[in-house]
């Protein structure tokens, strides 16, 4: 029978500690750019202007058509070192985060738009009528009466997918940043332990994602609108 | 203050308002009335372009409705609208369906704003209500909670489309009242309803409609006593009969 080693954990926990927090940081930057730039492209599709909203729809098809881990690697090939060196010539960003961060946040982007256009989409006509009947524009009736009924309906479709963001960002390994599963491996390889920090770090990824889905029950049942 | 002239309308090939021609003047409470698919409540929502229409023009105090350059949102600002399932802002308290547009359309202060819902509140009978949600309320108080939210614009004439046809039969009334009283207070009011007692009551005209026409526009005892046409003598023996 093999003999679990649970030794060179303990020792480890602060390293691990700090690729947690890149994995933190990756979530919470994707989820909130994600969310403000999924925003504006689900409202841009759902537009009158034909080809503003065909430029909405290719940007969603293309991104969700695309493996997360190939959009983390064109961006780290192609596309985010030219212009990170232009933007800030002289500056020592850490150039894979900048990286893990603007490829989730464009690649979450076209997953939120999806969502949010569904949540926009079920809010009736009556509301839109009754807003406009008041004298808004449709900026304001967008604003103020349809995005946050949609939000409200959209709380625990938004959530969920943070959960799976959560858990994809450890394919940030493929650029060779160090989030929690990355230290856990480079630690795995170094030790020779590698089974046992490959089952301690899924068991941190399912506590916090089973605690993180109850919450969003608990959400689910609190809103009634 | 109101004029309608020669509005047609079509859904595709279905021709749902045909030549509708009417006048409404200032203080005038007109009732629309007709058989379910007439065209009245399309008729109504093209008189502050909720509906677009294709041929005709809606006139209001000299600004024409259906015009490029007009801006429709100012222009509806000044009118109030009733909806048949009231749709108050479920995500608003009560208080904040009556402040919000005058605050981010008419620009008032939120005092101003704040002191003009409690007064419109208090007109309609619900000033307990203020904080709560649109959802804790009975149909009879949501829709007056949204008549006031009209009337929070100071608008120059309310447009009212089926406002009591949602409702259980003992909460019509107190709608019903509401609507009364301001017609009594000179209120201009297009309002589209089944309810002949209130046509009865208040109305100066009514307007009879079938099949996408105005088939009758008559001085309301005219109509009632001796309707021009067969067709809204047998809808009123069916509406006044039971």
């Amino acid at each position: 029978m093999y003999a679990f080693d649970w030794s060179s954990i303990p020792a480890s926990l602060p390293f691990l500690w700090q690729g947690m927090l890149v994995t933190l940081q990756i979530t919470l930057v994707a989820i909130v750019v994600g969310i403000l730039l999924g925003t504006i492209i689900a409202v841009v599709r759902l537009s009158k202007n034909p080809i503003l909203s065909a430029l909405a729809a290719a940007y969603v098809t293309l991104f969700r058509s695309i493996p997360l881990v190939m959009v983390l690697l064109w961006f780290q090939l192609a596309l985010v070192p030219p212009v990170v060196r232009w933007l800030f010539p002289k500056s020592n960003l850490d150039l894979n985060l900048v990286i893990a961060f603007t490829a989730f946040a464009f690649f979450e982007a076209s997953y939120y738009a999806e969502i949010i256009r569904t949540g926009i989409q079920s809010i009736s006509k009556g509301q839109v009528m009754a807003a406009q009947a008041l004298g808004m524009t449709d900026g304001a009736v967008m604003r103020l009466v349809i995005l946050p009924q949609a939000f409200r309906r959209m709380i625990p479709l938004l959530l969920t997918q943070a959960i799976i963001l959560f858990q994809d960002s450890s394919l940030v390994y493929v650029i060779g940043l160090a989030d929690f599963f990355g230290v856990a491996k480079n630690r795995a390889d170094s030790t020779g332990n590698e089974v046992e920090f490959i089952l301690f770090a899924g068991a941190v990824y399912l506590i916090l994602c089973l605690t993180m889905s109850m919450l969003v029950r608990q959400l689910q049942k609190r809103i009634v609108i | 203050m109101i004029s309608i002239r020669d509005i047609s309308k079509w859904y595709g090939a279905f021709h749902v308002l045909k030549d509708c021609s009417t006048e409404i003047q200032k203080g005038e409470v007109v009732v629309v009335c007709g058989p379910s698919g007439s065209g009245k409540s399309t008729l109504i929502k093209c008189v502050n372009g909720l509906e677009p229409f294709q041929k005709g023009e809606v006139i209001i105090e000299g600004t024409s409705v259906g015009a490029k350059k007009t801006n429709l949102p100012k222009l509806r600002a000044r009118v109030g609208m009733v909806f048949q399932h009231f749709e108050l802002f479920p995500h608003l308290s009560v208080f904040q369906n009556l402040t919000i547009a005058q605050c981010r359309v008419l620009r008032r202060s939120a005092g101003e704003a704040e002191e003009k819902a409690g007064r419109l509140l208090d007109l309609v009978g619900l000033r307990a209500h203020a904080r709560k949600f649109p959802a804790q309320l009975s149909g009879g108080q949501q829709q007056r909670v949204a008549i006031a939210r009209a009337l929070a614009m100071d608008p120059i004439a309310m447009l009212f489309d089926e406002p009591t046809s949602a409702l259980d039969p003992e909460m019509i009334k107190e709608v019903l009242d509401v609507m009364v009283k301001l017609a009594q207070e000179g209120m201009t009011m297009m309002v589209v309803t089944h309810e002949m007692g209130f046509a009865k009551k208040v109305a100066d005209r009514v307007i009879f409609m079938d099949q996408g026409q105005i088939v009758e526009d008559r001085l309301k005892a005219d109509f009632f006593s001796r309707p021009n046409t067969d067709r809204a003598q047998q809808f009123l023996s069916k509406i006044l009969s039971h």
